[in-house]
C-alpha cells in the first residue's frame, strides 16, 4: 500500500523531472533507476523498520525524486525481521524486480543472510544500518558497504576512553546477546582495559529479556564506577525503566550503546532515561545547524525527531546519489557505481561535517559523546557533551595488526589483563 | 478403499502434477524457480507432517525444529568445519532423525492437545538452544554457509536436483504410509485401545511413525540448507513448524500429496500478497481461521470427498 | 557470580505473581472449555494497550486496568460466540483456529498502534523503590505480588464458595451431568471464557507497567503461560499458582545460574513433566 503510493508519487516527480532535464537522460542508460529497499515492516522492530523507510523516502522527496538526472522508482519490501523472509524478498528485488542496487534491512542477521546472497552475483548492497564489524572487516565482500554506517565496536571506544578520563576505574557491563551486543562491550571492555580500567563483571541476557531485575540485582552489589548497558528496542526501554525502579539511577553511573537512547526509545520514555550518556556520530540535539535544519525538515515531515534509523537511511540514499552524480547515473555499471561510491566524500550529510570512507568500505566520523537531556519543547534528546574527532572503525590500531585478533564473541571481548 | 489401491484417476493426478512441476520451471522466470524449490522442499515438511497427523492421529508442533536441526548441522559442517556438503546433508538427516527419536521417546505417551503442546515445547527447546548457544550455532545471527556447490549454483540445474531428490522422498513416503505398517498407523489413529488389545506394540509402532517423519523432515531441512546458504533462530522457530501444519492441513491431512497443493497454495499467496501489503500475518491468520471453520479436510480432502459424494 | 540471594527470591516471586495472573484465565479456559486458546497472549497485549490508552488519557491506572479486563473480556466474547462456536467439540481445530486469531490481532495491534515500545503509567505512589531489609525493592513489583495474592483468594472464593464456581468446577469434571441436571451450561462456558480473558487483559494492564508493550509481548507471555499450565496441569487454580511458581523462579535460576541454557531450565522439566505426568502436576482425567 505505501510501496504504491510511494511508486505514485516517484513516478509523477520523475515525470517532472525528465521534462525539466531531458539533456541529462539522453546521456544514460534509459529508464529509472530501480532501488530495493528492505526493511523490517513487521515482527520486532517494526516502528525502526518504519523509520527507515521514512527516512529514506524523505531525501528522494526532497531531491525530485531523482538520482543523477534519472527518476528513481523504490521497491519497499518487509523483510519481517527474519533472515529467511530477508534472502527472499532480496532474491525477489534482485531476480524479478530487476533492481540496480540493494539497500537497508536493520538486524545484523537480516543484512548478513542478504550480504551472503549478494556475495554470489555482485549485486550493490548498501547497509546504512547493519553494523556486524567483519562485514567491513575480516569478511568484507567487495559490493557490500557501509554507506553512512557504522561498525557495532566503533563508538564504544571513544566513549571508554571518555569514561577513563571521568576517573571510573571499574565497571561492568550488561549486553544483549549476540553478535552486535558482543561487539560493542568488546570496543569498550578492550579500550577501557587497555587505558588501566578494570572489567569487573559481564552479564549476557537474550533478545526480549522482559525482566532485568535478576541482572540488576548482581549489578547493584558489584561496586563499580560505571555500567555499560549495551541494549536495543523495547529491551532498552524496559532496561532503563528497571535500572531506574530498582534506585540504581543516581547511585551508578549509566553509559552505553548509543541504540539505547536512540529516539526510537526514549521518544516515548520519561525522565528514567535522562542522564545517560553514549557515544554516537549523530546526536539529533546537537547545535550545529546543518544538524538542526536536517531535523527541523524531519519534525515537520513526520512529527517527531528523527532517529538512528531515519538519519541512517537519509545519508545512505544521499551518498550513493552524490556518487551516482560523478558517474553521470550509470549506476548499471556496478565496478563503476561501488568505486564512485567508495571514493566520495560526503559534504552535505545531516552530520555538518564531511565524511569518507575507510579503505574497507566503513565511514570515519567525528564521534560524539552525547547525553540524553530535555529540549526546549520539554522532549529528550541526545545532547553532544564532548567530540572525538576522526574515529575510524579501527580506533587507534593499526587495521592489519587489529584484524588479527579473533572477531568479539563472548569469549573473546579484547579484555587487557593487568 | 480408494486411498489405498491408488485408483486411475488419482494416479492420473498424481502423474500430471509431477509432469507440470517438471515442466513448467523451464518456461518460469528464475525467481518463480527458486519459489518452485522452496514449494517443493515445504512440501516434503509437509508431507512429514501429515505422516504423523494424518496417519497417526497425532498433531506435531516441532517438526520445522527438526527440518531445523538439519539444516543447522548441514550449514556449521560445510561452511564452519569446512566439510563437503553432501556428507553435511547426510549428516544433518542424521542429526534430525536422532533428535526426532529423543523427542518420540517423550512424546507418545501423550496424544490430542496434548500431544501438540509437549511437540511445540520440545520445538521451544531446540530453538533456545540454537538461539543461545552462541559459540557453535552463532546464536541470533546465525551460520553464513557455504553449502551449495558451484555446479548448482543456476536456479535451473537446483530445481532439478531438489526434483529428482523429493520425487524419491515423496514415493518412499507413500510406500510407507500404505504399507501394512502404515495400515496399523491408520488403526492406531482410529482406535488405540482396538490396536492394543489386538496384540499391537503402539508404542513402538508411534515411535518408528515419530522417528520417520523426523528423518523426511530431517532430508527436507538438509535441501533447505543448499536452498539458502544460511540458517539462524528463525528456521528453527515455531513459526516454521505452524507453516508446515498449515501446509499439510490446507492440502488435506491424511492425503500426504496434498501437502504439495498446500505448500504450493501458502507460498503462492504469500509471494502474491507480499506484493500489495505488509499485512501477511493476518492473511495468514485468516486463512487459518477460514480453512478451521469451512474447510477443516483441505482442499485434496475437499476434492475427494466430493468425489466420493457422487459415487455413492 | 553473586548466587540467588533475598533479591532474587523476590524477583521470582514478583515474575510467577504477573504469571499467575495471566496463566489462571488460560488455565479456566483450558480446564472447562477444553480450549487451548493460543490467542490468549494476544488477549494479553491488546489488554495491555487498552490500560495504556486508558491510563494515559484518564491518568488513573485504575481505569486502565478496568478497560483492559472490559475490553478484552468483550474480545473473549466476540471470539468465543463469533468464531468458536463453528468448531465446537473439535480440540484441534479450535487450537488452531485460535492460533489463527492470535496472529491476526498481533498484527492488527501493529497496524493501530505501531512497533514502538510503550509503558502503561503506574500510579505515583507505586513508583520508585522500597528500603527494607538492608535492599531497595521496587514498589511496583511488591504491588504485582499482592495483587497475585489477591487474585488467587478471590479466583479461590469465586469457584469454592460459589453457585457458579460449584458449577464451573462441575464442569470441568464432568460437563453431561451438568447438562442433564438442566443447567444451561453453554452459559457458563461462556462466561468462564470471558472471565478467563478478563484475566489475560487485567495480566496485560499489569504487565504493561514493567515488561512494557511491544510487538511479540504475546506470543512471550504465551510461551510462559502454557509453560506454567502444563506443569500446573488443566483446569486447576493450584496447579496454575505452583506452575507459576516453578516457572517464575526457573526463569531467575535459569537467567541466573546458566545462562546458556535458560529455555532449557524452563522447558525441560516441562517436557519431563509432561512426559511422565502428561495431565500435569494437578491435573485429573475427564
Amino acid at each position: 500500500m505505501d510501496r504504491r503510493t510511494f511508486l505514485k508519487t516517484g513516478v509523477a516527480l520523475a515525470a517532472v523531472g525528465a521534462v525539466a532535464k531531458p539533456y541529462i537522460a539522453r546521456a544514460q542508460a534509459s529508464g529509472p533507476i530501480k532501488i530495493g529497499m528492505m526493511a523490517p515492516l513487521t515482527g520486532v522492530v517494526a516502528a525502526g523498520g518504519r523509520e527507515m523507510v521514512d527516512g529514506f523516502n524523505m531525501y528522494w522527496d526532497e531531491h525530485g525524486g531523482e538520482m543523477a538526472g534519472r527518476k528513481v522508482e523504490i521497491i519497499v519490501e518487509d523483510d519481517g525481521a527474519n533472515p529467511d523472509m530477508a534472502l527472499q524478498k532480496a532474491r525477489r528485488l534482485v531476480e524479478q524486480a530487476g533492481v540496480s542496487m540493494l539497500f537497508g534491512n536493520l538486524l545484523a542477521n537480516t543484512g548478513l543472510a542478504v550480504a551472503n546472497y549478494v556475495k554470489g552475483n555482485g549485486m550493490p548492497y548498501f547497509i546504512p544500518i547493519i553494523a556486524a564489524d567483519d562485514l567491513t572487516q575480516r569478511n568484507r565482500i567487495k559490493n557490500v558497504v557501509r554507506v553512512a554506517g557504522y561498525t557495532g565496536s566503533q563508538f564504544p571506544r571513544p566513549l571508554a576512553d571518555w569514561c577513563l578520563k571521568q576517573g571510573y576505574k571499574k565497571a561492568a557491563t550488561i549486553s544483549q546477546d549476540y553478535t552486535f551486543g558482543q561487539e560493542q562491550c568488546g570496543g569498550f571492555c578492550q579500550t577501557f582495559t587497555e587505558g588501566g580500567g578494570q572489567i569487573v563483571s559481564q552479564f549476557w541476557h537474550p533478545l526480549n529479556t522482559s525482566d532485568f531485575s535478576p541482572y540488576l540485582g548482581q549489578l547493584a552489589n558489584l561496586g563499580v564506577d560505571v555500567i555499560f548497558a549495551m541494549e536495543t528496542g523495547a529491551d532498552a526501554t524496559r532496561f532503563m525503566q528497571q535500572y531506574s525502579n530498582f534506585g540504581l539511577k543516581g547511585q551508578i553511573p549509566l553509559v552505553g550503546a548509543m541504540n539505547m537512547t536512540d529516539q526510537s526509545v526514549i521518544r516515548t520514555m520519561g525522565s528514567e532515561a535522562e542522564g545517560i550518556i553514549v557515544a554516537a556520530h549523530f546526536a539529533e540535539g546537537s547545535p550545529d545547524p546543518v544538524t538542526q535544519k536536517f531535523v527541523a525538515a524531519h519534525v515537520k515531515k513526520f512529527n517527531k525527531l528523527p532517529s538512528l534509523y531515519g538519519f541512517s537511511m537519509y545519508s545512505g540514499a544521499m551518498w550513493v546519489d552524490e556518487a551516482a552524480k560523478t558517474i553521470k547515473g550509470n549506476v548499471e555499471d556496478r565496478d563503476t557505481l561501488l568505486s564512485a561510491v567508495s571514493k566520495t566524500e560526503l559534504t552535505g550529510s545531516p552530520l555538518g561535517q564531511t565524511v569518507k570512507l575507510d579503505a574497507f568500505g566503513n565511514p570515519i566520523y567525528d564521534v560524539h559523546i552525547r547525553k540524553v537531556v530535555k529540549n526546549a519543547d520539554g522532549k529528550l534528546w541526545n545532547a553532544p557533551i564532548a567530540t572525538y574527532p576522526q574515529v575510524s572503525q579501527f580506533w587507534k590500531y593499526n587495521p592489519e595488526t587489529y584484524m588479527k585478533q579473533p572477531p568479539y564473541s563472548r569469549d573473546f571481548q579484547g579484555i587487557k589483563k593487568s | 478403499m480408494s486411498t489405498d489401491a491408488m485408483p486411475r484417476l488419482a494416479l492420473a493426478a498424481v502423474l500430471l502434477g509431477a509432469l507440470a512441476f517438471a515442466l513448467v520451471p523451464l518456461i518460469l522466470p528464475t525467481y518463480q524457480v527458486s519459489i518452485l524449490t522452496e514449494v517443493l522442499i515445504y512440501a516434503v515438511l509437509a508431507m512429514s507432517v501429515d505422516v504423523l497427523a494424518g496417519y497417526t492421529g497425532r498433531t506435531p508442533l516441532c517438526l520445522g525444529a527438526v527440518f531445523g536441526v538439519s539444516t543447522y548441522v548441514t550449514v556449521y559442517y560445510s561452511s564452519t568445519f569446512g566439510g563437503s556438503p553432501y556428507v553435511g546433508m547426510a549428516l544433518g538427516v542424521l542429526a534430525a532423525t536422532v533428535i526426532a527419536a529423543l523427542f518420540a521417546l517423550l512424546a507418545i505417551r501423550t496424544s490430542g492437545v496434548y500431544f501438540l503442546l509437549l511437540t511445540l515445547a520440545l520445538g521451544m527447546i531446540v530453538w533456545g538452544i540454537c538461539l543461545r548457544w552462541t559459540s557453535i550455532t552463532g546464536g541470533e545471527n546465525g551460520i553464513r554457509g557455504n553449502v551449495r556447490p558451484a555446479e548448482l549454483a543456476a536456479h535451473l540445474p537446483f530445481y532439478y536436483v531438489v526434483f529428482v531428490a523429493v520425487a524419491v522422498v515423496t514415493f518412499v513416503m507413500w510406500r510407507f504410509v500404505h504399507s501394512p505398517f502404515g495400515l496399523t498407523l491408520r488403526g492406531i489413529r482410529d482406535s488405540e485401545s482396538r490396536m492394543r488389545a489386538l496384540g499391537y506394540n503402539v508404542s513402538l509402532h508411534m515411535f518408528i511413525a515419530f522417528t520417520v517423519a523426523g528423518l523426511f523432515s530431517g532430508i527436507a531441512g538438509a535441501l533447505y540448507a543448499m536452498f539458502n546458504d544460511f540458517v539462524s533462530p528463525s528456521t528453527v522457530a515455531l513459526t516454521q513448524s505452524v507453516e508446515g501444519l498449515l501446509m499439510a492441513i490446507t492440502g488435506g491431512i491424511g492425503t500426504l500429496f496434498g501437502s504439495f497443493i498446500g505448500a504450493l497454495a501458502i507460498i503462492g499467496l504469500e509471494n502474491a500478497v507480499s506484493l500489495y501489503t505488509e499485512r501477511w500475518q493476518t492473511v495468514l491468520g485468516v486463512a487459518f481461521i477460514v480453512i478451521m471453520i469451512f474447510a477443516p479436510e483441505g482442499i485434496l480432502g475437499g476434492i475427494k470427498t466430493l468425489l466420493a459424494r457422487k459415487r455413492g | 557470580m553473586s548466587g540467588l540471594n533475598a533479591f532474587q527470591l523476590l524477583n521470582g516471586l514478583t515474575f510467577a505473581a504477573l504469571l499467575f495472573i495471566v496463566a489462571s484465565g488460560f488455565t479456566l479456559i483450558f480446564g472447562l472449555l477444553r480450549i487451548v486458546n493460543l490467542a490468549h497472549g494476544a488477549l494479553y497485549l491488546l489488554g495491555g494497550y487498552a490500560a495504556y490508552a486508558t491510563a494515559s488519557a484518564s491518568g488513573s491506572f485504575l481505569a486502565g486496568m478496568l478497560a483492559a479486563m472490559l475490553a478484552v473480556a468483550v474480545m473473549g466474547l466476540v471470539l468465543d460466540q463469533g468464531l468458536l462456536r463453528f468448531v465446537r467439540g473439535h480440540e484441534l481445530r479450535q487450537v488452531l483456529l485460535t492460533l489463527g486469531v492470535g496472529l491476526v490481532l498481533n498484527d492488527m495491534m501493529l497496524v493501530v498502534f505501531g512497533g514502538d515500545t510503550y509503558t502503561v503509567p503506574a500510579p505515583e505512589f507505586l513508583r520508585g523503590a522500597l528500603r527494607f531489609a538492608g535492599m531497595f525493592y521496587p514498589k511496583y513489583r511488591l504491588f504485582v505480588l499482592v495483587l497475585g495474592i489477591v487474585i488467587f483468594i478471590l479466583l479461590w472464593l469465586l469457584l469454592n464458595r460459589t453457585r457458579l464456581g460449584a458449577l464451573i468446577r462441575a464442569g470441568v469434571d464432568d460437563p453431561e451431568t451438568i447438562e442433564a441436571m438442566g443447567i444451561n451450561i453453554r452459559r457458563i462456558f461462556l462466561l468462564t471464557f470471558m472471565l478467563g480473558a478478563a484475566l489475560a487483559g487485567l495480566g496485560g494492564a499489569v504487565g504493561g507497567a514493567f515488561l512494557t508493550l511491544y510487538p511479540s509481548a504475546d506470543a512471550e507471555i504465551l510461551v510462559f503461560s502454557l509453560a506454567v499450565v502444563i506443569i500446573g496441569g488443566r483446569g486447576s487454580l493450584v496447579g496454575a499458582a505452583v506452575g507459576a511458581l516453578m516457572v517464575g523462579m526457573l526463569n531467575t535460576v535459569g537467567q541466573v545460574m546458566f545462562p546458556e541454557f535458560a529455555y532449557f531450565v524452563i522447558f525441560g522439566p516441562m517436557a519431563a513433566i509432561l512426559a511422565f505426568r502428561p495431565l500435569g502436576l494437578f491435573g485429573r482425567t475427564a
